[in-house]
């Protein structure tokens, strides 16, 4: 009991500790003189959570506690914790920014992020529960050589950890920045602090608990703005629809994206035409590289298979899989109209005016839906959505930073450097905590470094990863009979040197010499179009003069975005790693190194020998179908 | 104790190969139809625009639709397949694990 009073004083003195810099920093930038209501309710967010770390700390003893809260998770809990971990900012934020500027499009990209719940199903999470105990080589070294793929398993799931914790570290950075107002950094320190106590105190009995509150309010929050939203239309689609299509900011912003052969349109064609797909995703083969990415990537993500060894059988895993899948698919279909509702009442322009890549649209839209900037309900709304938020943020990472401490903790150091010796229990989650420490800091130093990148990218490379890697690497050893040591080995190199050596030389990466080539190709015909523009201007007619003093404004943007960004590669002659243009055309590898990863385990399994991975294979195949539960066998 | 299990003898069983086969063909069925159904949207968003701008209920067109009937499809494939390891998959395994289980202790 003292115990708790005194972990419950510190926690709420850091809490302390971490508002203070929070009101200082604030500038009225989201909430003006209602700042009060923003940092009340974050307060109370907050608080809650801290509340659950403090009693989920009483229940973490061992490291089995610690990594998986016993296994003790419900399939319902794990259901809503599955979707708190998987519903990042990206999703949450991103997909309605996504709808509320590019329509169709938008939509069209969140039915990938459920449909990966198809292969989690079917394929990956009742064997993982079956076989694995805490971490991703668990599965692997069942079968195969334990040492190297205790290895291999936990430098793959640090890569796509790192990869996915940074573009979460940063995302959240501005986030939280454009939210309440408060500096870049402070911000970053904010979120890394906040995850450390609960992953420290509370484990994953805290960060599952964190995760099914947070899914909560943000099933709670995005009801309830959808139902304000649909309810003048009387819960009817087509009237819904039928407004946002007659929008005239929706056909400004349509006219806009698709430039000159928008003004052969009429009104209502450039509506309609929001609600068809090309506005967004233009190179198709691009687009199908990232959907496989999605499709199979998730099911080999650590912290998602993490959840699975949380419950305690197989059907708990099954209900877990089909409750995310009920969550998130409806969580989807709400962003649908939180997204076109967002174009229609706040419009495309007002929400990239705050944020580029229309990432406040949800938030902006609660704030009209609650009666406006200037009003208590509006900001009440809006602060709410943002605690929920930072909320989100706070929990993906932590479900993150659980999964990479466990790879360090418990497949490097227990199951490599003290191999073979025994590690007592203390000494298990005493490793667990220090790697947790490591994780979150380094979390927090790469989230400052990495201030102003565009890391968008880093989200599909992660999931490119974890499907050219991770997923066929689980997968074989599962399901295939010949699957072995030298296979998973190769897989997991092929898989991820592929993933990444083909996304440095992809056009995601700045080449210097095309952008300068692209600037100067504005600049050179700028006189040209000034000559046109003061022809038109000249010949005194009316529309060809408002056509004109249009065409001036589009020139002297572009002009101004050449400048800057022949400045931004002033002196510099090649990419990142020295290409003067990308090798490879596409975004996402997704297409070329899935079937490479999965290439290299066959091929390597069927040349080569390994005794027990052979022998181990009947073990595995009768719990991989039967889920028959016995104690791990003897340590190798 | 679970060296003592002999796991060839648990897949010679006659009822592990029906439950391994019937398993393996429904689950790899259910993943190929959901895995064309998923790619068929974003094949026919790039190259049968044409069909999904058709309008069919109100300013709602075929392309929204589909989008749509995505969600569901993910939710009845998910649905369907609990239903039958509910009720077919976890008896037959739970009959095999108890002679296994009878089978240590003696």
């Amino acid at each position: 009991m003292k115990d708790q009073k005194t972990l419950f004083a510190a926690l709420v003195s850091a809490f302390v500790a971490l508002m203070i810099p929070v009101s200082v920093y604030a500038d009225d930038a989201a909430t003006g003189h209602y700042r009060w209501l923003t940092f009340g309710v974050f307060a109370t967010v907050i608080l809650l959570t801290m509340y659950i770390t403090v009693v989920a700390a009483r229940k973490v003893h061992s490291a089995s506690d610690f990594y998986t809260a016993g296994g003790g998770i419900t399939g319902l809990q794990n259901g809503w914790a599955i979707a708190g971990d998987y519903l990042s900012a990206a999703s949450f934020l991103g997909i309605a920014g996504l709808i509320s500027q590019y329509g169709y499009d938008g939509f069209m990209y969140s039915v990938g992020w459920l449909v990966a719940y198809i292969t989690v199903l079917l394929l990956i999470a009742e064997p993982c529960r079956n076989i694995g105990k805490y971490t991703l080589a668990d599965i692997l070294a069942y079968r195969n050589d334990p040492k190297k793929m205790r290895v291999v398993g936990a430098l793959s799931v640090i890569t796509v950890s790192t990869f996915y914790l940074t573009a979460q570290m940063v995302g959240g950075g501005v986030l939280v920045k454009t939210l309440i107002g408060i500096d870049y950094d402070v911000s970053v320190i904010a979120v890394g602090v906040l995850m450390l106590v609960y992953v420290l105190f509370g484990g994953m009995v805290a960060t599952t608990w964190v995760q099914i509150v947070k899914a909560i309010l943000l099933v709670i929050a995005s009801l309830a703005i959808v139902m304000l939203v649909w309810t003048p239309y009387g819960f009817s689609l087509p009237a819904f629809l039928a407004d946002i299509v007659g929008d005239a900011r929706v056909q400004a912003q349509v006219a806009k994206l698709l430039g000159d052969p928008a003004k052969a349109m009429s009104a209502a064609e450039l509506g309609q035409r929001f609600l068809e797909p090309g506005l967004y995703l233009k190179a198709p083969i691009d687009q199908i590289s990232l959907s496989l990415a999605l499709v199979f990537g998730t099911a080999g993500m650590p912290h998602i298979l993490m959840r699975f060894f949380t419950v305690p059988t197989a059907q708990d895993a099954r209900k877990s899989v089909v409750w995310a899948m009920a969550i998130i698919g409806g969580f989807y279909v709400l962003t649908l109209f939180l997204g076109f509702g967002a174009a229609h009442l706040v419009g495309p322009a007002t929400i990239a005016s705050v944020d580029a890549g229309g990432n406040m649209a949800g938030p902006l839209l609660a704030q009209y839906i609650g009666g406006g900037p200037d009003s208590l309900w509006g900001n009440f709304m809006l602060a709410f959505v943002s605690a929920v938020a930072f909320a989100t943020i706070v929990a993906v990472v932590a479900g993150l930073v659980l999964a990479a401490a466990s790879a360090m903790a418990h497949d490097l150091w227990v199951g490599v450097v003290r191999s073979g010796e025994q590690v007592s229990a203390q000494q298990q989650i005493n490793a667990a905590r220090v790697a947790t420490v490591l994780v979150g800091t380094t979390a927090i130093v790469i989230g400052i470094a990495a201030k102003g990148q565009n890391v968008a990218s880093l989200v599909a490379l992660a999931f490119a990863v974890a499907a050219s890697a991770n997923f066929p690497c689980v997968l074989l050893t599962l399901y295939w009979k010949r699957c072995n040591t030298q296979g998973v080995v190769a897989g997991m190199i092929v898989g991820t040197v592929t993933a990444v050596g083909l996304t440095l030389v992809s056009p995601n990466l700045t080449y210097p010499k095309l952008v300068r080539a692209a600037a100067h190709k504005i600049l050179d015909a700028e006189s040209q179009k000034r000559a046109d523009i003061a022809a038109s201007i000249a010949s005194g007619n009316a529309a060809a003069i408002a056509k004109a003093t249009q065409a001036s404004a589009a020139l002297d943007k572009a002009v101004r975005k050449a400048t800057d960004d022949m400045a931004k590669v002033e002196g510099q002659e090649t990419s990142f790693i020295g290409l003067e243009k990308p090798l490879f055309e596409l975004k996402n590898p997704g297409v070329v190194s899935i079937p490479l990863g999965f290439l290299a385990v066959i091929l390597f399994s069927l040349f080569t020998r390994d005794k027990r991975a052979a022998q181990m294979w009947d073990e595995v195949y009768a719990r991989q179908i039967t889920g028959i539960r016995v104690s791990r066998p003897t340590r190798h | 104790m679970s060296n003592s299990i002999d796991w060839a003898i648990v897949i010679a069983d006659p009822r592990f190969q029906v439950l391994a086969r019937r398993k393996t063909r429904f689950l790899w069925g259910l993943m190929a139809f959901s895995v064309a159904y998923y790619f068929a949207l974003p094949i026919g968003a790039a190259y049968f625009q044409e069909i999904f701008r058709v309008r069919v209920w109100g300013v709602v067109n075929v392309g929204l639709l589909f989008a749509l009937s995505e969600f569901v499809i993910a939710w009845v494939v998910a649905f369907y397949y609990s239903r039958i390891a509910n009720r077919d998959f976890d008896r037959l395994a739970a009959e095999i694990v108890a002679d296994v289980s009878t089978q240590t202790e003696a």
